[in-house]
Parts: structure tokens; C-alpha cells; sequence
């Protein structure tokens, strides 16, 4: 590795540990490990502010679990901002793009390489001991899920739209149709309606919401916007400017059922359609993606398959709330300083990692497998189901055995799941142990 | 006696209650019998939500002297949801200038809600190279 160095012959910065995006997971990635040891953290981000996309969700509704308050985007990663400063040993770099992760062989102290640019070093390398993957994700757009019609201007991304109007202080529009139900399209349903634009109507595909019940309430419904489920658009008419969105009912198959189309006049479209892990990056790097969550698989450390490189927040998997990603980043940022400090002992005589598997209508897991030698007391394990179920049993097996059960009021896809693993039970099932989810009444009616 | 479904919003947990109200059209709180909160807050909205509804309002006011140009605000406590139009009208007269911290009231008692508004981002002056 020592002739890519003088081959590219960049200058070349050193760092503890390195952390890729400087948005909620990042600062408390870094955050964690400085004060679990670390002698230095370098956090590199590309936009010319840190705070990743807090900055533009300016609405209410961040912190509640971590801070036990109600705080706006800005304010939640103000907090950060201001405990990163008062931190000796951590340095931000904003304007700087990441370009390549390089993870190096073991025994060499640089176990990772990155190489990024900005505006006043030019080209650089940094040289770390470990790296702290934290890019977030990024919105799907039209093209991803292919919606038929002209391409006239007035189609953004709800995000896109937020960006605009919260951070430029632009009006994407007068009278908007949102398509999808997402947390995003929501409040930036209230968010147009407040600034006196006309928002007609919100449609999901689903029969049900992505988004968190208390926005259809306080989003929609506080401004009396319609939600039709099971709905999408068929058709956006306009030359230049959208002018109509024609929408149908859709079949259980998601097929357009003809004669249910629905006309709406208006200048502006704003897709809620899903965001996706932003994972270029990581597959360069070689780090193993899962397709289920299209993030990297991480273990219970958050720890990636390359030694030495972690990976925390949205760019693992999507999150609805930002205090889950503080405290899993937190968890990342304290494997990686544990890392840094131990060397790279790993593997050796321990035993392998017990894998974890989606049962009935379980999407996926975070971690998706866990090392039980180096948990301290117990595993917390994320997980999404597929449908909504009112009043369900989350159930944690090895082959027919049940290990733990857990009753749930509500589980829904849009909501994500917490679960609390204890490290003994990882001990009764080397092979493997599978989390699924099922409606109640399904379940036998235990105590 | 009528019943309603309410979801909780004052947390992402979103509890599904039910509110049995007395017949007539204003009850007083303390008639609002409710079922289905997990925690004591969801009794608290559920009684000031069909009484007398109130919103936190954030928006954004016009920004100068900084990188960018638009401060994002908040009411420094909820308001009446009748008013939240009379309030987005008023930020639109509303023009900060940086150095802004999180915190620091651009409006004392908004339109006489007893709310403040307050800005929710730290904003630096700009160096303007001279
Ligand atoms: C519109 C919206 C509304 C939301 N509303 C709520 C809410 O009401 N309540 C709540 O609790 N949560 C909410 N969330 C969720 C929460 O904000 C996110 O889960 C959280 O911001 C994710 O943090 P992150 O650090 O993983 O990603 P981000 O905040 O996206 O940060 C990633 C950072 O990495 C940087 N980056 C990416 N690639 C590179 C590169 N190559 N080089 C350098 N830097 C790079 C990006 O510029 C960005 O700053 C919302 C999310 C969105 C998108
Ligand atoms: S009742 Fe309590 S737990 Fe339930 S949503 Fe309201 S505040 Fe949250």
C-alpha cells in the first residue's frame, strides 16, 4: 500500500479515527469515541455546514427519547455542534467531499485510507486506525419507481422541496399533489399549506402509511389535505410546467383499476417515494451490503465486514427517528475508539458470529449478526415488519424453541422496532435465532 | 355520551386513545374521560385538543449578514391553532440579523399568544472581505 502513496504522492493527514459525513450519526459516532479514548477524531463533511439533514427538518419532534424534549432539526444538531466544540481532539472539515475508502490489510497501523477534496487543501488523504461510516441516505426519485407521463419542470423530491423552501426561502409551487405517505411528503404537506400554497391531496400506493401516525394527524389532517391509500398517480400532463396529475385507485396487486381516475389541477408534483442508503462508498470499499436494508451488514459494534470500519445512521438503515441514530452512532463510535486501542486482535480463538434471520413478516435486522463474546450485557437489535398489526407478539426462536416473547400494541412498517436481546441467549443458539412477528390473536395466548 | 378516537401526538409512539365526551358542545376538560394513552401526557392533549387545540409553529424568517438567508424559528411554547396563519403573516415582516444563537427571541409574546418566537439555529456573522 506504501507505492499507492507515492504513486499518488497526495498530501496526506493523519487521524485516530475517520468519520465519513458529518450529520447526526457522525457527531455522535465522534463524540463516543472521543470520549471512550480516542487521541484524535477527524470528521469530514461535504456540505459547508454540519448537521447533516437536520438542518433543513426545521420542524418540531427530535430529541424526545434522547433529550426528553421536544426540539426543531436545527436545534437537535445545534446540541451536538455544541458539545463537539467544547471537545478537544475533534476537528470537522465541511466543504469536503469524501471520493474513496480504502480499507488496508491487517497489521499495518493505517487500517483505513480515505481520500477526499475541498476548496482550500485540494486533493488530500487521511491515514487512519479506524473509519466510522456515516453518509446518511438519499430520496428515490421519479426514474426509481417510474411514473408514466411527460417531463415537465414542478417535480421535486419532498426533501428537494424542503431544501427550497426552509434553507433557500423558494416556493417550489402553488398547488402541490404529494405522492407517498412518508414522513417527508407529510410535513411538507403542513409545511406548503402554512406558506399559502394548496395542497390537494397526498396518495399512497400502500394500504396503509409509511409515515408516523401523529404527522398524518398534525400534517394532514390539522389542515384538512385528503389521504387516499391504495392510490398513485397514472399520468402527470404538462409542456413546461406540470398542469394536471391524474391518479387512480390501485388493485392488491398495485395495478391501476380503470374508471377510479381522479383529476388534479396543479403546478407541482413532490415525491415521498423512500429514501436509500447512501452506499456508494461502502460497496467501493468492499464492505458486504445487505439487500434487505441496502446498508452495510454490521455486527453488534456496528462494526462492517472490513476490520477496522463502522458504519452508523441512515446509511446502515433508514431511521424514522434521529435519537435511534444517536444512540446506535454512539455505540459506533465507542467499537471504533475499542478498536483503535486493542489493535486489530480480532478473530483469533473466538467463536464465530451468530447470525440473525427475519422470521414471519420481519424485513430486516440491524445488526444482522452479533459476536456474544464481546456483548456486555445484552444486544439492541433493530427490525421493520412488512404489515400493519394491531396488537401483535414479537417472537425470538432457535429452530422450534422460543426464547423470547414480546407483546407490541402496534407494529407497523413506517414505525421501526427496538428490541433488547440479553447476551445469554445468544449462548442457546450458535446456529442462529430468528425474530419474526405475528398479529396476536395468531399467537398462542401466553401470560 | 359520545366516543372518539384521538392519536396521541405529543410522541412518536402515537397512542390510538379513545375520548368519552359529555353531550353538549363545550365540554370542560375535566369531563374528558380518556382511554388507550400510554403515559399521562396523552390525558393532558387529549383534554386541551378538544377544548382549546394548540401547535408549536416553526417556519423560517428572512436572515442578513450571513451565509445563508433564511433563520429558522420556532414559538417558544404552543399557540392557539387559530392563530398559526395570523402568526405565519407576521414572520414574513420579521428580519434577523447575524450573529444569531439558538434561543435568542426575535419576537417577545408573538400577537399576544404569551409565545416568543425564537431562533432554532446558530447562525455565524459573515467575514465580508473588504
Ligand atoms: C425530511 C426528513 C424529516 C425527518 N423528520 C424527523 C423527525 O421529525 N423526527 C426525528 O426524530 N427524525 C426525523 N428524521 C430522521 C432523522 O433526521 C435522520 O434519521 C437522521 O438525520 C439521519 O442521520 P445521519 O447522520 O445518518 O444522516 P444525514 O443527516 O443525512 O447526514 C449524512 C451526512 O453525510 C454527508 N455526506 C454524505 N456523503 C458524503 C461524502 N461522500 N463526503 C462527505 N460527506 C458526505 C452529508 O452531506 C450529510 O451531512 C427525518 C429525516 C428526514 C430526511
Ligand atoms: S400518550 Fe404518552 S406515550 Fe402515548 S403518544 Fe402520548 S405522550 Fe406518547
Amino acid at each position: 500500500m506504501k507505492s499507492k502513496k507515492n504513486t499518488t504522492g497526495l498530501p496526506t493527514l493523519h487521524a485516530g479515527i475517520v468519520v465519513i459525513g458529518g450529520g447526526p450519526a457522525g457527531l455522535a459516532a465522534a463524540l463516543e469515541a472521543k470520549k471512550a479514548g480516542a487521541p484524535s477524531v477527524l470528521v469530514l463533511e461535504r456540505d459547508t455546514a454540519a448537521g447533516g439533514i437536520l438542518n433543513q427538518c426545521i420542524h418540531n419532534g427530535f430529541g424526545l427519547h434522547y433529550f426528553q424534549e421536544e426540539l426543531t432539526g436545527p436545534e437537535y444538531a445545534g446540541r451536538f455542534l455544541h458539545m463537539v466544540r467544547e471537545t478537544p481532539g475533534i476537528e470537522i472539515k465541511t466543504d469536503t467531499m469524501v471520493l474513496d475508502v480504502a480499507s488496508l490489510p491487517a497489521g499495518e497501523e493505517t487500517r483505513v485510507r480515505v481520500q477526499g477534496v475541498n476548496p482550500t487543501e485540494g486533493y488530500f488523504q487521511v491515514d487512519a486506525g479506524a473509519a466510522v461510516l456515516a453518509m446518511g441516505c438519499r430520496e428515490r426519485t421519479r426514474g426509481a419507481i417510474g411514473i408514466p407521463g411527460t417531463r415537465p419542470a414542478g417535480v421535486y423530491t419532498a426533501g428537494c422541496a424542503q431544501r427550497y423552501i426552509n434553507i433557500e426561502g423558494a416556493m417550489p409551487g402553488r398547488r402541490a399533489v404529494i405522492l407517498g405517505s412518508g414522513d417527508i411528503g407529510l410535513i411538507m404537506a403542513r409545511r406548503l399549506t402554512l406558506e399559502g400554497a394548496q395542497v390537494l391531496a397526498c396518495l399512497e400506493l400502500m394500504p396503509y402509511s409509511s409515515g408516523l401516525q401523529r404527522n398524518i394527524t398534525q400534517c394532514l389532517e390539522d389542515f384538512g389535505i385528503p389521504l387516499y391509500l391504495s392510490h398513485t398517480i397514472i399520468d402527470i400532463r404538462g409542456r413546461e410546467r406540470v398542469e394536471q396529475v391524474v391518479a387512480a385507485r390501485v388493485d392488491e396487486n398495485r395495478r391501476p383499476i380503470p374508471g377510479t381516475e381522479m383529476v388534479f389541477d396543479c403546478d407541482t408534483v413532490l415525491l415521498s417515494v423512500g429514501l436509500i442508503p447512501e452506499n456508494e462508498l461502502s460497496r467501493a470499499a468492499g464492505a458486504a451490503i445487505d439487500p434487505r436494508t441496502s446498508g452495510p451488514l454490521v455486527d453488534e459494534s456496528m462494526q462492517t465486514s472490513l476490520p477496522g470500519v463502522f458504519a452508523c445512521g441512515n446509511v446502515v438503515h433508514v431511521h424514522d427517528l434521529v435519537d435511534f441514530v444517536t444512540m446506535e452512532s454512539g455505540r459506533a463510535g465507542r467499537a471504533a475508539a475499542r478498536y483503535l486501542a486493542r489493535g486489530a486482535t480480532d478473530g483469533g480463538t473466538e467463536p464465530p458470529a451468530v447470525p440473525l434471520y427475519n422470521g414471519d413478516n420481519v424485513t430486516y435486522t440491524v445488526p444482522q449478526r452479533v459476536h456474544p463474546g464481546r456483548l456486555e450485557k445484552a444486544c439492541e437489535v433493530f427490525f421493520r415488519v412488512n404489515r400493519v398489526m394491531e396488537g401483535a407478539e414479537i417472537l425470538v426462536t432457535s429452530g422450534d424453541a422460543i426464547l423470547l416473547r414480546k407483546t407490541r400494541p402496534h407494529l407497523a412498517p413506517g414505525e421501526m422496532e427496538r428490541l433488547i436481546l440479553p447476551a445469554a441467549l445468544f449462548d442457546r443458539a450458535p446456529e442462529g435465532l430468528r425474530i419474526s412477528a405475528c398479529p396476536a390473536e395468531q399467537g398462542e395466548q401466553g401470560e | 355520551m359520545t366516543e372518539k378516537p384521538l392519536v396521541c401526538i405529543v410522541c412518536p409512539r402515537g397512542c390510538r386513545m379513545t375520548l368519552t365526551l359529555p353531550d353538549g358542545d363545550a365540554p370542560l376538560p375535566e369531563e374528558i374521560h380518556v382511554t388507550g394513552n400510554a403515559c399521562p401526557r396523552g390525558e393532558t392533549y387529549a383534554r386541551q385538543e378538544m377544548t382549546a387545540p394548540q401547535r408549536v409553529l416553526t417556519s423560517t424568517v428572512r436572515l442578513t449578514g450571513a451565509a445563508l438567508t433564511r433563520l429558522p424559528v420556532k414559538t417558544s411554547r404552543a399557540v392557539p391553532k387559530e392563530r398559526l396563519r395570523d402568526l405565519i403573516r407576521l414572520l414574513d415582516t420579521v428580519t434577523a440579523a447575524a450573529p444569531v444563537h439558538i434561543g435568542d427571541i426575535l419576537v417577545k409574546n408573538a400577537l399576544g399568544t404569551g409565545a416568543d418566537i425564537v431562533a432554532t439555529r446558530d447562525m455565524d456573522a459573515m467575514e465580508t472581505p473588504e
